[in-house]
């Protein structure tokens, strides 16, 4: 049976096309996330300093984690103790933790002086705190999985914060089943999450303009000393 | 009159922060940077992996324990039987020892929590494993036979003895009525060092367990997993918290928490756990919600390091 489509009675969607939840949300997210902002080729002439590696330092740092984990956990949480092969992938796992904190650390501290919230990017800033925030946890139950006397100790040790604020039976640190999914799949799906949205938000809004910022950079003077065109080389 | 937001606010306006930037480009290649920050990042992890590897201490079981130290392990085994250990005294979750919660004035999470995860350590930890002996000891009818008071005075006079021996060695303890007491710790000393123990107060008596809350709270009512763990620098007071076995750097973002419990008055609080759990989660929420506190979000610009991030910027203006 064939139906005969009607043209949309909603002026708001009139003419675009979007009369159905797909449709609508086809347009939102080509409105809010072009693809030559999701993808660009160029950037604002300000960014154009080393502050801005760490960000993507942290990802990079993110990639090795989730690679190494997942072959850990192929293997089982045994196995770094009696493969060398095994060993060098937990090494590989705690190194590249140990740079994406040193990345994102920096990364935080620099967003932080350069005020990186302004302008409508509040959200790009919760996430990246959120996303640090879950981290330490996520983190924190590796080191409980290690299986050996540093994850005994630490069990022993952590067992009573978690316990004075109530949590400790749901978060039992001296439990290896719980702090095993918790660790490669309830906190990981987090911090995935948490990260995907953070990097789309920061595609969508943009980097952050220096402080008293001019509203172009017609002011600036080239390196040879002379003022550029007004507007000249707009995207 | 409309109110003009301040240069520092998060908020959408008409300024230069909010809208698409208007002044020269320079060309990005975002595929590019994520290709090299991948290539690079992976090498210095293979690198530092290939130099440092990592720390994997073999773990303690309840049969070292035993057989590196005996006497801590009667000494520990006895306070599980008397309810006088860490443990035993601890509170929820484990029990519900009265006025052993943490708590923040009435604010009492622990207690709300209730008792979760039950730990009754004198038959969990001794008797239930005594009995699983296949001649388990006589002992244990005559203990189970005593009084509450009975038993208390057993093991609180065998503790004394044992303090007062030389070494806390079981075996130059003075004569005394001791009950049951010392026939119930050399009997379970024996299991431990034949590592039956380690298994049946593992398993609970299930095929599959994966919950070693029994032995991790046995091991450290005594004193010898704590005085390992001091030699490895990962007690509380030495920072343990962000260090590692070895040399290796451990949870280094933890310097905060783990400062809170160097200094007053978190450092002699009974409630210091719940003390700093709180602090930490004020100082993390103040620091996600910045963008909204004025003042706070004010100091990028009055302490300007925005001006050595963008140098090349500001030194064209």
């Amino acid at each position: 049976m064939s139906t005969v489509k009607e043209s949309s009675p909603d002026p708001e969607v009139a003419g675009t096309g979007a009369y159905t939840w797909t449709g609508k949300s086809r347009q939102w997210f080509l409105r809010h996330l072009p693809p030559d902002k999701l993808l660009p080729e160029d950037q604002p002439s300000y960014v154009a300093t080393w502050a801005y590696v760490f960000g993507m330092g942290a990802v990079a740092g993110l990639v090795f984690i989730i690679g190494s984990g997942v072959v850990l956990s192929l293997n089982g949480p045994q196995w770094y103790h009696v493969s060398s092969l095994g060993h060098f992938t937990n090494s590989v796992h705690l190194w590249s933790v140990e740079l994406f904190f040193m990345f994102m650390v920096v990364h935080l501290w620099i967003k932080f002086w350069m005020a990186a919230w302004r302008g409508g990017r509040l959200l790009t800033w919760i996430t990246g705190m959120v996303a640090f925030l879950v981290s330490i946890v996520t983190a924190f139950t590796g080191y409980l999985l290690q299986t050996n006397f540093d994850s005994q100790w630490i069990a022993f040790e952590a067992k009573d914060a978690l316990n004075a604020v109530g949590i400790g039976a749901w978060f039992n640190v001296a439990n290896l089943g719980q702090i095993f999914m918790w660790h490669i799949m309830l906190l990981p799906l987090a911090v995935g999450a948490v990260v995907a949205l953070h990097v789309v938000l920061v595609r969508a809004h943009g980097v952050v303009p220096p402080l008293d910022a001019a509203g172009t950079d017609a002011q600036l003077r080239d390196s040879n000393g002379t003022s550029p065109e007004p507007e000249a080389n707009q995207p | 009159m409309s109110r003009i937001p301040s240069p520092m606010s998060r908020r959408k306006g008409d300024d230069i922060a909010s809208r698409p930037w208007r002044g020269r480009v320079r060309d990005y290649d975002l595929f590019k940077e994520l290709t090299i920050g991948v290539v690079v990042v992976g090498l210095l992890v293979l690198g530092l992996s290939a130099i440092f590897s990592s720390p994997d201490d073999p773990g303690v079981t309840l049969k070292s324990w035993a057989a590196a130290a005996p006497s801590d392990f009667v000494a520990t085994a006895t306070a599980e039987l008397g309810g006088t250990s860490g443990t035993a005294g601890y509170g929820p979750p484990y029990n519900s020892t009265p006025d052993a919660s943490q708590h923040l004035g009435f604010f009492n999470p622990q207690e709300l929590s209730g008792v979760r995860l039950p730990v009754d350590t004198a038959n969990d930890f001794v008797i239930n494993p005594l009995k699983t002996l296949p001649t388990p000891p006589a002992a244990l009818a005559t203990w189970s036979a005593a009084t509450a008071d009975q038993q208390t005075k057993w093991t609180a006079d065998y503790t004394t003895a044992l303090s007062a021996a030389p070494n806390g060695d079981p075996a130059r303890v003075a004569n005394g009525n001791y009950g049951p007491v010392p026939a119930l710790t050399s009997a379970l000393l024996g299991m431990a060092n034949s590592g039956n123990l380690d298994g049946v107060l593992q398993n609970s008596g299930q095929p599959y367990n994966l919950d070693y809350t029994p032995t991790i709270l046995f091991l450290g009512d005594g004193n010898y997993f704590p005085d390992l763990a001091t030699t490895a620098h990962l007690t509380g007071d030495q920072w343990g918290v962000m260090n590692e076995t070895g040399n290796t750097p451990g949870q280094s973002w933890l310097w905060l928490f783990s400062l809170l419990y160097q200094i007053e008055p978190y450092k002699s609080s009974p409630n210091a756990d719940i003390l700093v759990v709180a602090t930490m989660l004020v100082l993390s929420l103040l620091l996600t919600l910045l963008p909204f506190i004025p003042g706070l979000r004010s100091i990028p610009r009055k302490i300007p390091v925005h001006r050595l991030i963008w140098k090349d910027y500001y030194g064209k203006r």
